[in-house]
Protein backbone atom coordinates (compact mmCIF):
# COMPACT_ATOMS: atom_id res chain seq x y z
CA UNK A 1 0.00 0.00 0.00
CA UNK A 2 2.92 2.16 0.86
CA UNK A 3 3.89 2.47 -2.35
CA UNK A 4 0.13 2.70 -4.51
CA UNK A 5 0.34 6.77 -3.18
CA UNK A 6 3.80 7.89 -5.52
CA UNK A 7 2.76 5.59 -8.06
CA UNK A 8 -0.22 6.47 -8.05
CA UNK A 9 1.30 10.57 -8.02
CA UNK A 10 3.20 9.62 -11.09
CA UNK A 11 0.84 8.00 -13.11
CA UNK A 12 -1.73 11.04 -12.96
CA UNK A 13 1.20 13.52 -13.95
CA UNK A 14 2.01 11.44 -16.33
CA UNK A 15 -1.32 11.48 -18.14
CA UNK A 16 -1.28 14.97 -17.65
CA UNK A 17 2.52 15.18 -19.25
CA UNK A 18 0.87 13.17 -22.01
CA UNK A 19 -1.95 14.81 -22.65
CA UNK A 20 0.17 18.23 -22.93
CA UNK A 21 3.06 16.35 -25.20
CA UNK A 22 0.62 14.45 -27.52
CA UNK A 23 -1.71 17.51 -28.42
CA UNK A 24 1.96 19.33 -29.84
CA UNK A 25 2.67 16.27 -32.62
CA UNK A 26 1.93 17.36 -35.45
CA UNK A 27 -0.97 15.41 -37.07
CA UNK A 28 0.98 14.72 -40.31
CA UNK A 29 3.40 12.47 -38.22
CA UNK A 30 0.61 10.89 -36.54
CA UNK A 31 1.34 7.40 -37.74
CA UNK A 32 4.75 7.62 -36.41
CA UNK A 33 3.66 8.35 -33.15
CA UNK A 34 1.55 4.89 -33.31
CA UNK A 35 4.42 3.20 -34.26
CA UNK A 36 6.91 4.92 -31.63
CA UNK A 37 4.12 4.49 -29.09
CA UNK A 38 4.03 1.09 -29.87
CA UNK A 39 7.39 0.58 -29.21
CA UNK A 40 7.98 2.45 -25.98
CA UNK A 41 5.18 0.37 -24.60
CA UNK A 42 6.90 -2.61 -25.08
CA UNK A 43 9.08 -1.52 -21.81
CA UNK A 44 6.72 -4.27 -20.35
CA UNK A 45 9.97 -6.21 -21.61
CA UNK A 46 11.18 -4.77 -17.94
CA UNK A 47 8.40 -7.64 -16.05
CA UNK A 48 8.88 -10.41 -18.74
CA UNK A 49 12.92 -10.07 -18.04
CA UNK A 50 12.42 -10.24 -14.44
CA UNK A 51 10.23 -13.62 -14.72
CA UNK A 52 12.67 -14.96 -17.23
CA UNK A 53 15.77 -14.26 -14.66
CA UNK A 54 13.55 -15.92 -11.47
CA UNK A 55 15.08 -17.54 -9.36
CA UNK A 56 15.75 -21.44 -9.19
CA UNK A 57 13.32 -22.13 -6.92
CA UNK A 58 10.80 -20.51 -8.40
CA UNK A 59 8.08 -21.47 -11.17
CA UNK A 60 9.41 -23.16 -14.53
CA UNK A 61 6.23 -22.43 -16.33
CA UNK A 62 6.71 -18.72 -15.48
CA UNK A 63 10.28 -18.50 -16.08
CA UNK A 64 8.94 -20.23 -20.05
CA UNK A 65 6.58 -17.37 -20.23
CA UNK A 66 8.78 -14.48 -19.60
CA UNK A 67 10.94 -15.81 -21.67
CA UNK A 68 8.45 -16.08 -24.89
CA UNK A 69 6.97 -12.47 -23.92
CA UNK A 70 10.66 -10.85 -24.17
CA UNK A 71 10.58 -12.35 -27.44
CA UNK A 72 7.40 -10.82 -28.33
CA UNK A 73 8.00 -7.58 -26.38
CA UNK A 74 11.66 -7.52 -28.66
CA UNK A 75 9.63 -8.23 -31.49
CA UNK A 76 7.97 -4.70 -31.05
CA UNK A 77 11.28 -2.98 -29.82
CA UNK A 78 13.14 -3.58 -32.55
CA UNK A 79 10.04 -3.41 -35.44
CA UNK A 80 8.71 -0.33 -33.61
CA UNK A 81 11.58 1.82 -33.36
CA UNK A 82 13.62 0.68 -36.70
CA UNK A 83 10.06 1.20 -38.81
CA UNK A 84 9.16 4.47 -36.90
CA UNK A 85 12.69 5.53 -37.99
CA UNK A 86 12.26 4.09 -41.52
CA UNK A 87 8.96 6.55 -41.76
CA UNK A 88 10.51 9.56 -40.33
CA UNK A 89 13.29 9.52 -42.87
CA UNK A 90 10.87 9.90 -45.64
CA UNK A 91 9.34 13.12 -44.38
CA UNK A 92 11.51 15.56 -46.27
CA UNK A 93 11.23 19.20 -47.03
CA UNK A 94 10.98 21.31 -50.25
CA UNK A 95 13.89 23.70 -51.28
CA UNK A 96 16.93 21.04 -51.49
CA UNK A 97 16.34 18.81 -54.59
CA UNK A 98 13.11 20.18 -56.03
CA UNK A 99 10.61 17.83 -57.98
CA UNK A 100 10.99 16.62 -60.90
CA UNK A 101 14.50 15.08 -60.68
CA UNK A 102 14.10 11.53 -60.01
CA UNK B 1 15.60 -14.24 -1.29
CA UNK B 2 12.96 -11.96 -1.39
CA UNK B 3 13.54 -8.97 -3.23
CA UNK B 4 11.01 -6.57 -1.62
CA UNK B 5 10.53 -3.60 -3.09
CA UNK B 6 11.88 -1.09 -0.32
CA UNK B 7 15.35 -2.60 -1.32
CA UNK B 8 15.40 -1.50 -4.75
CA UNK B 9 19.14 0.54 -5.05
CA UNK B 10 17.98 4.26 -5.73
CA UNK B 11 20.51 4.32 -8.74
CA UNK B 12 17.61 1.69 -10.17
CA UNK B 13 14.98 3.99 -9.58
CA UNK B 14 16.69 7.01 -11.06
CA UNK B 15 17.63 4.89 -14.12
CA UNK B 16 14.01 3.64 -14.92
CA UNK B 17 12.76 7.94 -14.29
CA UNK B 18 15.76 8.61 -16.92
CA UNK B 19 14.28 6.16 -18.97
CA UNK B 20 10.57 7.68 -18.79
CA UNK B 21 11.54 10.98 -19.34
CA UNK B 22 13.71 9.62 -22.17
CA UNK B 23 10.32 8.41 -23.53
CA UNK B 24 8.36 11.57 -23.23
CA UNK B 25 11.54 13.37 -25.40
CA UNK B 26 10.52 10.54 -27.86
CA UNK B 27 7.05 12.24 -27.96
CA UNK B 28 7.85 15.36 -27.70
CA UNK B 29 10.25 15.09 -30.48
CA UNK B 30 7.80 14.36 -33.18
CA UNK B 31 6.00 17.82 -32.88
CA UNK B 32 7.83 18.77 -36.14
CA UNK B 33 9.37 16.26 -38.40
CA UNK B 34 12.77 18.05 -37.83
CA UNK B 35 13.13 17.15 -34.49
CA UNK B 36 11.46 13.42 -34.83
CA UNK B 37 14.11 12.03 -35.30
CA UNK B 38 16.45 12.25 -32.67
CA UNK B 39 13.50 11.79 -30.77
CA UNK B 40 13.22 8.40 -32.35
CA UNK B 41 16.67 8.25 -30.77
CA UNK B 42 15.64 9.08 -27.04
CA UNK B 43 13.07 6.84 -27.23
CA UNK B 44 15.92 3.91 -28.37
CA UNK B 45 18.24 5.19 -25.35
CA UNK B 46 15.35 4.71 -23.29
CA UNK B 47 14.39 1.50 -23.82
CA UNK B 48 18.58 0.57 -23.20
CA UNK B 49 18.47 2.05 -20.43
CA UNK B 50 15.60 -0.06 -18.81
CA UNK B 51 16.38 -2.72 -20.27
CA UNK B 52 20.34 -2.58 -19.21
CA UNK B 53 19.31 -1.90 -15.70
CA UNK B 54 16.72 -4.58 -15.25
CA UNK B 55 19.65 -7.14 -16.51
CA UNK B 56 21.70 -5.54 -14.45
CA UNK B 57 20.25 -6.18 -11.22
CA UNK B 58 18.48 -9.34 -11.91
CA UNK B 59 20.71 -12.36 -11.81
CA UNK B 60 19.81 -13.82 -15.59
CA UNK B 61 20.63 -16.69 -17.43
CA UNK B 62 21.95 -14.74 -19.87
CA UNK B 63 22.01 -16.87 -22.78
CA UNK B 64 18.44 -17.60 -22.85
CA UNK B 65 17.73 -14.00 -22.65
CA UNK B 66 20.08 -13.10 -24.95
CA UNK B 67 18.32 -15.79 -27.37
CA UNK B 68 14.86 -14.16 -26.96
CA UNK B 69 15.47 -10.68 -27.83
CA UNK B 70 17.37 -12.01 -30.62
CA UNK B 71 15.10 -13.94 -32.37
CA UNK B 72 12.31 -11.53 -31.10
CA UNK B 73 14.48 -8.27 -32.42
CA UNK B 74 15.77 -9.60 -35.96
CA UNK B 75 11.87 -10.52 -36.52
CA UNK B 76 11.10 -7.53 -35.73
CA UNK B 77 13.96 -5.31 -37.26
CA UNK B 78 13.23 -7.60 -40.76
CA UNK B 79 9.55 -6.78 -40.97
CA UNK B 80 10.34 -3.38 -40.21
CA UNK B 81 12.34 -3.19 -43.26
CA UNK B 82 10.52 -4.82 -45.89
CA UNK B 83 7.07 -3.76 -44.49
CA UNK B 84 5.00 -1.70 -47.35
CA UNK B 85 3.77 1.74 -46.19
CA UNK B 86 0.53 0.89 -47.52
CA UNK B 87 0.63 -2.03 -44.82
CA UNK B 88 1.41 0.18 -41.80
CA UNK B 89 -2.15 -0.11 -40.44
CA UNK B 90 -2.41 -3.95 -40.25
CA UNK B 91 1.63 -3.67 -39.07
CA UNK B 92 0.88 -1.24 -35.64
CA UNK B 93 -2.35 -3.40 -35.22
CA UNK B 94 0.27 -6.77 -35.20
CA UNK B 95 2.54 -5.05 -33.02
CA UNK B 96 -0.32 -3.91 -30.16
CA UNK B 97 -1.41 -7.21 -30.28
CA UNK B 98 2.17 -8.20 -29.25
CA UNK B 99 2.19 -5.89 -26.37
CA UNK B 100 -1.18 -6.68 -25.44
CA UNK B 101 0.09 -10.73 -25.20
CA UNK B 102 3.28 -9.84 -23.59
CA UNK B 103 1.29 -8.38 -20.88
CA UNK B 104 -0.66 -10.88 -20.26
CA UNK B 105 2.34 -13.42 -20.00
CA UNK B 106 3.90 -10.86 -17.64
CA UNK B 107 1.41 -11.39 -15.72
CA UNK B 108 0.47 -15.10 -15.59
CA UNK B 109 4.14 -15.15 -14.63
CA UNK B 110 4.09 -12.89 -11.89
CA UNK B 111 0.75 -14.66 -10.80
CA UNK B 112 2.54 -18.04 -10.63
CA UNK B 113 5.91 -16.61 -8.89
CA UNK B 114 4.67 -13.88 -7.13
CA UNK B 115 8.34 -14.26 -5.06
CA UNK B 116 10.41 -13.46 -8.08
CA UNK B 117 8.09 -9.68 -8.59
CA UNK B 118 8.64 -8.89 -4.93
CA UNK B 119 4.29 -8.28 -4.59
CA UNK B 120 4.27 -10.84 -1.56
CA UNK B 121 2.11 -9.28 1.67
CA UNK B 122 4.41 -10.36 4.23
CA UNK B 123 1.88 -10.72 6.85
CA UNK B 124 -0.11 -13.15 5.14
CA UNK B 125 2.33 -15.05 2.43
CA UNK B 126 -0.11 -14.07 -0.18
CA UNK B 127 0.05 -11.92 -2.97
CA UNK B 128 -0.49 -8.34 -2.18
CA UNK B 129 -4.26 -7.08 -2.45
CA UNK B 130 -2.95 -4.21 -4.45
CA UNK B 131 -1.12 -6.21 -6.32
CA UNK B 132 -3.50 -8.79 -6.77
CA UNK B 133 -6.09 -5.33 -8.44
CA UNK B 134 -3.09 -4.21 -10.62
CA UNK B 135 -2.57 -7.93 -11.95
CA UNK B 136 -5.96 -8.65 -12.64
CA UNK B 137 -6.80 -5.35 -14.52
CA UNK B 138 -3.42 -5.14 -16.41
CA UNK B 139 -4.19 -8.84 -17.36
CA UNK B 140 -7.47 -7.66 -18.28
CA UNK B 141 -6.60 -4.73 -20.96
CA UNK B 142 -3.62 -6.76 -21.89
CA UNK B 143 -5.74 -9.80 -22.92
CA UNK B 144 -8.79 -6.85 -24.64
CA UNK B 145 -5.60 -5.50 -26.66
CA UNK B 146 -4.45 -9.32 -27.77
CA UNK B 147 -7.59 -10.28 -29.03
CA UNK B 148 -9.13 -6.68 -30.57
CA UNK B 149 -5.91 -6.28 -31.97
CA UNK B 150 -5.58 -9.64 -34.12
CA UNK B 151 -9.09 -8.89 -35.27
CA UNK B 152 -8.22 -5.80 -36.36
CA UNK B 153 -5.03 -7.23 -38.18
CA UNK B 154 -7.19 -9.51 -39.69
CA UNK B 155 -9.51 -6.71 -40.82
CA UNK B 156 -6.90 -4.28 -42.40
CA UNK B 157 -5.00 -7.07 -43.95
CA UNK B 158 -7.99 -8.21 -46.25
CA UNK B 159 -7.58 -11.48 -44.80
CA UNK B 160 -11.49 -11.00 -42.52
CA UNK B 161 -14.11 -8.94 -44.59
CA UNK B 162 -14.12 -5.47 -43.33
CA UNK B 163 -17.78 -5.49 -43.23
CA UNK B 164 -19.25 -5.13 -39.79
CA UNK B 165 -20.19 -8.42 -38.36
CA UNK B 166 -23.08 -8.05 -35.48
CA UNK B 167 -24.44 -10.81 -33.06
CA UNK B 168 -27.88 -10.47 -31.77
CA UNK B 169 -27.78 -9.07 -28.44
CA UNK B 170 -24.05 -7.96 -28.63
CA UNK B 171 -24.17 -5.38 -26.37
CA UNK B 172 -25.86 -7.60 -23.55
CA UNK B 173 -23.11 -9.60 -23.99
CA UNK B 174 -20.48 -7.36 -23.86
CA UNK B 175 -21.78 -5.39 -20.84
CA UNK B 176 -22.72 -8.10 -18.90
CA UNK B 177 -18.77 -9.71 -20.34
CA UNK B 178 -16.97 -6.69 -18.64
CA UNK B 179 -19.09 -6.62 -15.32
CA UNK B 180 -18.10 -10.18 -14.65
CA UNK B 181 -14.75 -9.08 -15.26
CA UNK B 182 -15.03 -6.19 -13.04
CA UNK B 183 -16.29 -8.47 -10.15
CA UNK B 184 -14.08 -11.14 -10.77
CA UNK B 185 -11.50 -8.95 -10.13
CA UNK B 186 -13.11 -7.04 -6.89
CA UNK B 187 -13.56 -11.11 -6.04
CA UNK B 188 -9.95 -11.61 -6.66
CA UNK B 189 -8.89 -9.86 -3.72
CA UNK B 190 -10.24 -12.08 -1.35
CA UNK B 191 -9.61 -15.18 -3.06
CA UNK B 192 -6.44 -15.84 -5.38
CA UNK B 193 -7.12 -19.57 -6.46
CA UNK B 194 -6.46 -20.18 -9.97
CA UNK B 195 -9.95 -19.95 -11.42
CA UNK B 196 -10.12 -16.54 -10.59
CA UNK B 197 -7.54 -14.82 -12.14
CA UNK B 198 -7.77 -17.45 -15.26
CA UNK B 199 -11.48 -16.95 -16.02
CA UNK B 200 -10.54 -13.61 -15.92
CA UNK B 201 -7.82 -13.79 -18.23
CA UNK B 202 -10.25 -16.22 -20.72
CA UNK B 203 -13.23 -13.79 -20.08
CA UNK B 204 -11.01 -10.77 -21.82
CA UNK B 205 -10.01 -12.69 -24.71
CA UNK B 206 -13.39 -13.30 -25.62
CA UNK B 207 -14.46 -9.48 -24.79
CA UNK B 208 -11.89 -8.34 -27.10
CA UNK B 209 -12.68 -10.25 -29.77
CA UNK B 210 -16.36 -9.45 -29.59
CA UNK B 211 -15.65 -5.81 -29.40
CA UNK B 212 -13.78 -5.35 -32.22
CA UNK B 213 -15.59 -7.87 -34.26
CA UNK B 214 -18.93 -5.55 -35.03
CA UNK B 215 -17.23 -2.70 -36.37
CA UNK B 216 -16.96 -1.69 -40.01
CA UNK B 217 -13.63 -0.67 -41.95
CA UNK B 218 -13.89 3.06 -41.58
CA UNK B 219 -14.10 3.41 -38.33
CA UNK B 220 -10.43 1.38 -38.13
CA UNK B 221 -8.66 4.40 -37.49
CA UNK B 222 -10.52 4.70 -33.98
CA UNK B 223 -10.31 1.05 -33.33
CA UNK B 224 -6.37 1.21 -33.85
CA UNK B 225 -5.74 4.29 -31.54
CA UNK B 226 -7.96 2.25 -29.10
CA UNK B 227 -6.28 -0.12 -28.61
CA UNK B 228 -2.84 1.57 -28.93
CA UNK B 229 -4.50 3.29 -25.51
CA UNK B 230 -5.24 0.20 -24.38
CA UNK B 231 -1.65 -1.38 -24.97
CA UNK B 232 -0.59 1.75 -22.75
CA UNK B 233 -3.10 1.44 -19.78
CA UNK B 234 -1.84 -2.44 -19.97
CA UNK B 235 2.05 -1.94 -19.66
CA UNK B 236 1.04 1.13 -16.85
CA UNK B 237 -1.32 -1.42 -14.73
CA UNK B 238 2.26 -4.07 -14.93
CA UNK B 239 4.06 -0.70 -13.99
CA UNK B 240 2.28 -0.49 -10.95
CA UNK B 241 2.61 -4.50 -9.80
CA UNK B 242 5.86 -4.34 -10.31
CA UNK B 243 6.73 -0.78 -8.82
CA UNK B 244 8.69 0.28 -12.00
CA UNK B 245 8.05 4.15 -12.64
CA UNK B 246 9.10 3.61 -16.40
CA UNK B 247 6.49 1.49 -16.99
CA UNK B 248 4.37 3.42 -15.56
CA UNK B 249 5.07 6.84 -16.99
CA UNK B 250 5.38 5.39 -20.56
CA UNK B 251 1.87 3.51 -19.97
CA UNK B 252 0.66 7.06 -19.04
CA UNK B 253 1.87 8.27 -22.38
CA UNK B 254 1.01 6.11 -24.90
CA UNK B 255 -2.40 5.71 -22.91
CA UNK B 256 -3.18 9.38 -23.61
CA UNK B 257 -1.84 9.13 -26.46
CA UNK B 258 -4.03 6.50 -28.00
CA UNK B 259 -7.15 8.62 -26.21
CA UNK B 260 -6.13 11.52 -27.99
CA UNK B 261 -6.12 10.46 -31.06
CA UNK B 262 -9.19 7.89 -31.07
CA UNK B 263 -10.73 11.77 -29.71
CA UNK B 264 -9.38 13.23 -32.67
CA UNK B 265 -10.54 11.00 -34.91
CA UNK B 266 -14.11 10.64 -33.80
CA UNK B 267 -14.29 14.26 -33.51
CA UNK B 268 -13.39 14.17 -37.69
CA UNK B 269 -16.00 11.73 -38.54
CA UNK B 270 -18.65 13.90 -36.16
CA UNK B 271 -19.40 10.19 -34.18
CA UNK B 272 -19.55 10.14 -30.61
CA UNK B 273 -16.54 7.28 -29.57
CA UNK B 274 -19.57 5.15 -28.11
CA UNK B 275 -21.16 5.22 -31.55
CA UNK B 276 -18.36 3.97 -32.95
CA UNK B 277 -17.57 1.17 -30.04
CA UNK B 278 -21.20 0.22 -30.54
CA UNK B 279 -19.96 -0.48 -34.03
CA UNK B 280 -22.03 -1.48 -36.92
CA UNK B 281 -21.22 1.75 -39.21
CA UNK B 282 -20.73 0.75 -42.76
CA UNK B 283 -23.00 -2.51 -42.89
CA UNK B 284 -25.57 -2.87 -45.80
CA UNK B 285 -28.38 -1.34 -42.56
CA UNK B 286 -27.94 1.92 -43.37
CA UNK B 287 -27.57 1.68 -47.55
CA UNK B 288 -31.28 2.14 -48.06
CA UNK B 289 -31.68 5.64 -49.12
CA UNK B 290 -29.60 6.04 -51.95
CA UNK B 291 -32.14 4.50 -55.02
CA UNK B 292 -33.23 7.81 -55.76
CA UNK B 293 -29.95 9.63 -56.90
CA UNK B 294 -28.46 6.70 -59.46
CA UNK B 295 -30.22 8.44 -62.68
CA UNK B 296 -28.75 11.68 -61.76
CA UNK B 297 -26.33 12.89 -65.08
CA UNK B 298 -22.92 13.11 -64.74
CA UNK B 299 -19.82 13.68 -66.84
CA UNK B 300 -17.05 11.38 -67.49
CA UNK B 301 -13.49 12.82 -68.70
CA UNK B 302 -10.74 10.99 -69.79
CA UNK B 303 -6.80 11.25 -68.83
CA UNK B 304 -5.85 13.95 -71.76
CA UNK B 305 -9.10 15.92 -70.89
CA UNK B 306 -7.96 16.07 -67.21
CA UNK B 307 -4.11 16.85 -68.08
CA UNK B 308 -5.17 19.51 -70.31
CA UNK B 309 -7.08 21.39 -67.45
CA UNK B 310 -4.60 20.83 -64.77
CA UNK B 311 -1.88 22.14 -67.09
CA UNK B 312 -3.55 25.26 -67.95
CA UNK B 313 -4.18 25.82 -64.12
CA UNK B 314 -2.62 27.57 -61.75
CA UNK B 315 -3.49 26.15 -58.82
CA UNK B 316 -4.18 22.45 -58.19
CA UNK B 317 -5.49 20.94 -55.04
CA UNK B 318 -4.65 17.28 -54.81
CA UNK B 319 -7.08 15.29 -52.49
CA UNK B 320 -6.35 11.84 -51.51
CA UNK B 321 -8.27 8.99 -49.53
CA UNK B 322 -7.68 5.54 -49.19
CA UNK B 323 -8.35 4.43 -52.73
CA UNK B 324 -4.99 6.05 -53.25
CA UNK B 325 -3.06 3.70 -50.73
CA UNK B 326 -5.34 0.54 -52.35
CA UNK B 327 -4.18 1.14 -55.36
CA UNK B 328 -0.29 2.44 -54.47
CA UNK B 329 -1.25 5.99 -56.60
CA UNK B 330 1.41 7.38 -54.38
CA UNK B 331 4.24 7.42 -56.47
CA UNK B 332 2.47 8.04 -59.84
CA UNK B 333 0.76 11.09 -57.68
CA UNK B 334 3.79 12.76 -56.79
CA UNK B 335 5.53 12.35 -60.81
CA UNK B 336 2.02 13.86 -61.70
CA UNK B 337 2.48 16.83 -58.93
CA UNK B 338 6.35 17.24 -60.02
CA UNK B 339 4.97 17.00 -64.43
CA UNK B 340 2.45 20.09 -63.06
CA UNK B 341 5.17 22.21 -61.22
CA UNK B 342 7.68 22.45 -64.02
CA UNK B 343 4.47 24.17 -66.23
CA UNK B 344 4.28 26.50 -63.15
CA UNK B 345 1.38 25.08 -61.56
CA UNK B 346 1.04 25.42 -57.94
CA UNK B 347 0.03 22.21 -56.38
CA UNK B 348 -0.50 21.15 -52.94
CA UNK B 349 -2.24 17.93 -51.16
CA UNK B 350 -5.40 18.63 -48.51
CA UNK B 351 -5.13 15.71 -45.85
CA UNK B 352 -9.09 14.89 -43.66
CA UNK B 353 -8.15 13.38 -40.12
CA UNK B 354 -9.60 10.03 -41.55
CA UNK B 355 -8.70 10.05 -44.72
CA UNK B 356 -7.07 5.90 -44.95
CA UNK B 357 -7.25 3.38 -42.23
CA UNK B 358 -5.00 5.31 -39.82
CA UNK B 359 -4.45 8.49 -38.06
CA UNK B 360 -2.22 10.20 -40.42
CA UNK B 361 -1.59 7.10 -43.25
CA UNK B 362 -2.05 9.73 -46.52
CA UNK B 363 0.60 11.91 -45.18
CA UNK B 364 3.42 8.65 -44.22
CA UNK B 365 2.63 7.43 -48.31
CA UNK B 366 2.90 10.74 -49.72
CA UNK B 367 6.59 10.96 -47.77
CA UNK B 368 7.38 7.81 -48.85
CA UNK B 369 6.57 8.71 -52.51
CA UNK B 370 9.11 12.12 -51.92
CA UNK B 371 6.01 14.86 -51.35
CA UNK B 372 8.20 17.36 -49.69
CA UNK B 373 5.56 17.79 -45.92
CA UNK B 374 5.08 21.60 -46.17
CA UNK B 375 2.97 21.36 -49.71
CA UNK B 376 0.81 19.02 -47.64
CA UNK B 377 -1.87 20.45 -45.26
CA UNK B 378 -4.61 19.75 -43.09
CA UNK B 379 -8.45 19.84 -43.67
CA UNK B 380 -8.39 23.11 -41.48
CA UNK B 381 -5.18 24.99 -42.67
CA UNK B 382 -6.42 24.50 -46.82
CA UNK B 383 -10.24 24.23 -46.70
CA UNK B 384 -10.38 28.56 -47.44
CA UNK B 385 -8.17 27.82 -50.40
CA UNK B 386 -10.31 25.53 -52.13
CA UNK B 387 -12.53 28.44 -53.33
CA UNK B 388 -9.29 30.05 -55.31
CA UNK B 389 -8.21 26.95 -56.76
CA UNK B 390 -8.78 26.34 -60.03
CA UNK B 391 -8.53 22.25 -59.84
CA UNK B 392 -9.40 19.79 -56.78
CA UNK B 393 -8.08 16.79 -57.79
CA UNK B 394 -9.79 13.74 -55.48
CA UNK B 395 -8.53 10.13 -55.86
CA UNK B 396 -10.05 7.57 -53.96
CA UNK B 397 -11.23 10.15 -51.25
CA UNK B 398 -15.30 10.27 -51.26
CA UNK B 399 -17.14 10.98 -48.49
CA UNK B 400 -14.51 13.69 -46.65
CA UNK B 401 -15.31 15.98 -49.66
CA UNK B 402 -19.33 15.55 -49.39
CA UNK B 403 -21.14 18.31 -49.31
CA UNK B 404 -24.19 16.84 -48.03
CA UNK B 405 -22.17 16.65 -44.40
CA UNK B 406 -22.86 20.63 -44.31
CA UNK B 407 -26.06 20.94 -45.34
CA UNK B 408 -28.13 17.38 -45.73
CA UNK B 409 -29.59 16.49 -41.84
CA UNK B 410 -30.86 13.45 -42.43
CA UNK B 411 -27.46 12.49 -44.02
CA UNK B 412 -25.85 9.72 -41.86
CA UNK B 413 -22.34 11.91 -42.34
CA UNK B 414 -24.28 15.07 -41.57
CA UNK B 415 -22.13 17.48 -38.82
CA UNK B 416 -18.87 15.84 -40.22
CA UNK B 417 -15.81 17.88 -41.29
CA UNK B 418 -15.61 18.23 -44.69
CA UNK B 419 -13.20 19.17 -47.48
CA UNK B 420 -14.80 21.98 -49.90
CA UNK B 421 -13.83 20.76 -52.78
CA UNK B 422 -17.10 21.55 -54.54
CA UNK B 423 -15.90 25.49 -54.34
CA UNK B 424 -13.13 24.48 -57.06
CA UNK B 425 -13.59 25.73 -60.40
CA UNK B 426 -13.19 21.78 -61.62
CA UNK B 427 -13.66 18.80 -59.78
CA UNK B 428 -11.40 16.18 -60.77
CA UNK B 429 -12.77 12.88 -59.52
CA UNK B 430 -10.81 9.67 -59.71
CA UNK B 431 -13.10 6.34 -58.71
CA UNK B 432 -13.21 2.94 -59.84
CA UNK B 433 -16.96 3.21 -60.86
CA UNK B 434 -20.05 5.07 -60.91
CA UNK B 435 -21.71 2.08 -58.14
CA UNK B 436 -19.77 2.11 -55.42
CA UNK B 437 -20.71 4.48 -52.26
CA UNK B 438 -18.13 5.86 -49.89
CA UNK B 439 -18.26 4.02 -46.46
CA UNK B 440 -21.14 5.85 -45.16
CA UNK B 441 -22.98 4.15 -48.02
CA UNK B 442 -24.52 7.98 -49.24
CA UNK B 443 -24.38 9.25 -52.72
CA UNK B 444 -22.32 12.40 -53.16
CA UNK B 445 -23.43 15.54 -54.86
CA UNK B 446 -20.05 15.94 -56.27
CA UNK B 447 -20.30 13.62 -58.82
CA UNK B 448 -23.17 15.48 -60.10
CA UNK B 449 -21.82 18.96 -60.18
CA UNK B 450 -21.96 21.15 -63.69
CA UNK B 451 -17.95 21.37 -63.09
CA UNK B 452 -17.09 17.84 -61.99
CA UNK B 453 -15.68 15.50 -64.22
CA UNK B 454 -15.10 11.30 -63.34
CA UNK B 455 -12.48 9.55 -64.20
CA UNK B 456 -13.10 6.53 -63.77
CA UNK B 457 -10.46 3.77 -63.61
CA UNK B 458 -7.80 2.78 -61.08
CA UNK B 459 -6.68 5.46 -59.38
CA UNK B 460 -2.60 4.30 -60.22
CA UNK B 461 -3.38 3.88 -63.95
CA UNK B 462 -5.52 6.87 -64.49
CA UNK B 463 -2.77 9.10 -62.68
CA UNK B 464 0.22 7.23 -64.74
CA UNK B 465 -2.35 7.75 -68.07
CA UNK B 466 -2.46 11.52 -66.94
CA UNK B 467 1.48 11.78 -66.66
CA UNK B 468 1.83 10.24 -70.20
CA UNK B 469 -0.32 13.29 -71.47
CA UNK B 470 1.41 15.82 -69.51
CA UNK B 471 4.90 14.88 -70.52
CA UNK B 472 4.65 15.98 -74.00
Amino acid sequence: MDHLIPQLSIFVLACFVGYYVVWSVTPALHTPLMAVTNAISSVIIVGALIAASAAVGGSETSKWLGLLAVALASVNIFGGFAVTQRMLGMYKKKDRKVGGSK
Amino acid sequence: MHETLAATPAWVLLAYLVSGVLFILALRGLSSPETSQQGNRYGMIGMTIAVATTLIIHNVGLPLIVGAIAIGGGIGYFIAQRIKMTAMPELVAGFHSLVGMAAVLVGVAAYLNPDAFGIIDPATGEIAAVSRVEMGLGVAIGAITFSGSVIAFLKLSGRMSGAPIQLPARHVINLGLLAAILILVGYFTVDQSPWVFFTITALSFIIGFLLIIPIGGADMPVVISMLNSYSGWAAAAMGFTLNNSAMIITGALVGSSGAILSYIMCTAMNRSFISVIAGGFGGESVSGDKGAAVERPWKRGSAEDAAFIMQNAESVIIVPGYGMAVSQAQHALREMGDLLKKDGVSVKYAIHPVAGRMPGHMNVLLAEANVPYDEVFELEDINSDFAQADVAFVIGANDVTNPAAKTDKTSPIYGMPVLDVEKAKTVLFVKRSMGGVGYAGVDNDVFYMDNTMMLLADAKKMVETINKSLGH
